[in-house]
């Protein structure tokens, strides 16, 4: 029911009432139209996590990164013991 | 995209599993909150990597579980009325009401419609303004805004002929009602990552400062629940019980400001009745007095329905931890996804839906 997904965002068309600002969001080729209320910094090209039509939040690559780095760091601990 | 698959590596789930195996002394009951990663532990088998006396108790984090019969059965009665179109996720239309389900009523000539956005529904409503559209929704933090935004442009253009049918669910208060409650085992909890990104994660320090239990913010694919659970386990081993945010790239520690404030102005706080759990003081979200108009509730009279579950349901165990679905006499027996006798079977993030459809064979 909280499944959200990553996308990246190919278009936005902007409106007055930031509420109704909406763009199309490229799942791995399935583009679809989403609101992007929530999400008022999301410019093109950026990664949004979707749920039930709407962008809940940006995808931070650089946290993404430096989680698998730590998971990296983690199993060369395990190695050395 | 290749981050999302990097968080699917077999290879990475094995470390962490070993992490995991080198830091637990001793056997430790976490609760992973949230169905979405109920259906991923069970699916990827995440529970087997685990080494012997860590036990994962699957939460009551399923909307679609935990709505209250009378609630289906309300959606029901507006849904048979001449001249309703009634909108729904899904996986809602599949749950049992005391005498049939939205899918059966829809067969026998009932419009019930299946949308992906309840804004979808908004769409409907204008398309058909002899009609009364109604949006029947359910979920946690995650998925009120979306209904709140619906609510909102509802009013915003004046749409007189759409109303919802809400019951939304609020997570701290079920985990304080859990740990308050005297046949409590857990000792640790992994946090909805996807709530948390809505709510933000201070909610959260009361309770594991209180209950003195860690609770650790967390994903939803099998290396993001893996490293969740290192998480908690390290800080049951070494005494701690702190609020940690392990889904830094979706979730940030002050949640989602745009959705807050949205929620605070279309919902209320209310107490509200858990499937299985009975009623949980501050557990809902309601409709406020600002948006009365909009609550179809209220437009046709269904306030008072009131439904009794099936005795022969043990789901309220299955959602406190207290039983394991394959447990149940009844699992596999008079109980499947095809008929289910409780909502545990019915949505694919329910407990006994998600062992039923990976381990058929197995029992444990």
């Amino acid at each position: 029911m909280c499944l959200a997904v990553p996308g990246r965002i190919t278009r936005i068309s902007d409106d007055n009432d930031p509420l109704l600002r909406k763009g199309r969001v490229d799942f791995s080729g399935i583009v679809k139209e989403i609101s992007l209320a929530y999400v008022p910094e999301a410019q093109i090209g950026d990664y949004v996590i979707v749920h039930a039509g709407f962008a809940l939040s940006l995808l931070g690559p650089g946290e993404a990164e430096a989680s698998l780095q730590a998971f990296h760091e983690l199993a060369e601990f395990q190695d050395k013991q | 995209m290749s981050l999302q698959k990097a968080f699917r590596d077999p290879a990475a789930a094995k470390r962490l599993s070993a992490a995991i195996a080198a830091i637990t002394t001793r056997p430790w009951n976490i609760m992973e909150v949230c169905g979405g990663q109920t259906h991923s532990i069970i699916k990827y088998g995440i529970d087997q990597l685990l080494p012997e006396g860590v036990n994962l108790i699957h939460g009551p984090g399923c909307p679609v579980c935990v709505t209250p019969l009378e609630y289906i059965d309300k959606a029901l009665a507006i849904a048979a009325l001449p001249n309703v179109i009634l909108c729904s996720f899904g996986d809602m239309l599949r749950v049992p009401g005391s005498r049939q389900d939205l899918l059966g009523l829809k067969a026998e000539g009932a419009d019930v419609r299946i949308v992906y956005s309840p804004t979808d529904a908004l769409e409907i409503a204008r398309k058909h303004p002899n009609q009364e559209v109604v949006f029947f929704g359910v979920g946690f933090e995650t998925t009120a805004p979306t209904i709140g935004l619906a609510a909102y442009q509802a009013k915003q253009s004046q749409l007189n002929n759409f109303s919802l049918l809400a019951c939304h669910v609020r997570v701290p208060p079920v985990i304080e009602a859990l740990l308050d409650s005297p046949d409590n085992r857990v000792q640790g909890f992994l946090g909805a990552g996807h709530v948390c990104t809505i709510m933000g994660c201070g909610e959260y320090v009361p309770l594991a400062e209180r209950y003195r239990v860690p609770i650790v913010i967390t994903g939803f694919e099998p290396v993001d629940v893996l490293h969740g659970l290192y998480a908690c386990i390290k800080q049951l081993e070494e005494g701690r019980f702190e609020v940690e945010n392990a889904y830094r790239r979706v979730v940030r520690e002050h949640g989602n400001p745009a959705a807050q404030q949205l929620l605070r102005q279309v919902f209320e706080v209310v107490d509200r009745n858990w499937r299985g759990l009975g009623t949980i003081k501050h557990g809902g979200l309601a409709l406020n007095d600002d948006y009365r108009d909009f609550n179809a509730e209220r437009r046709f009279s269904v306030d008072a329905i009131a439904t009794q579950e099936p005795v022969a349901c043990r789901s309220g165990d299955v959602l406190k931890g207290l039983l394991k679905p394959s447990e149940c006499s009844e699992f596999g027996v008079r109980c499947t996804p095809e008929k289910p006798l409780g909502a545990t079977m019915v949505s694919s993030e329910g407990a006994c839906a998600a062992y039923y459809r990976y381990r058929r064979l197995q029992h444990g």
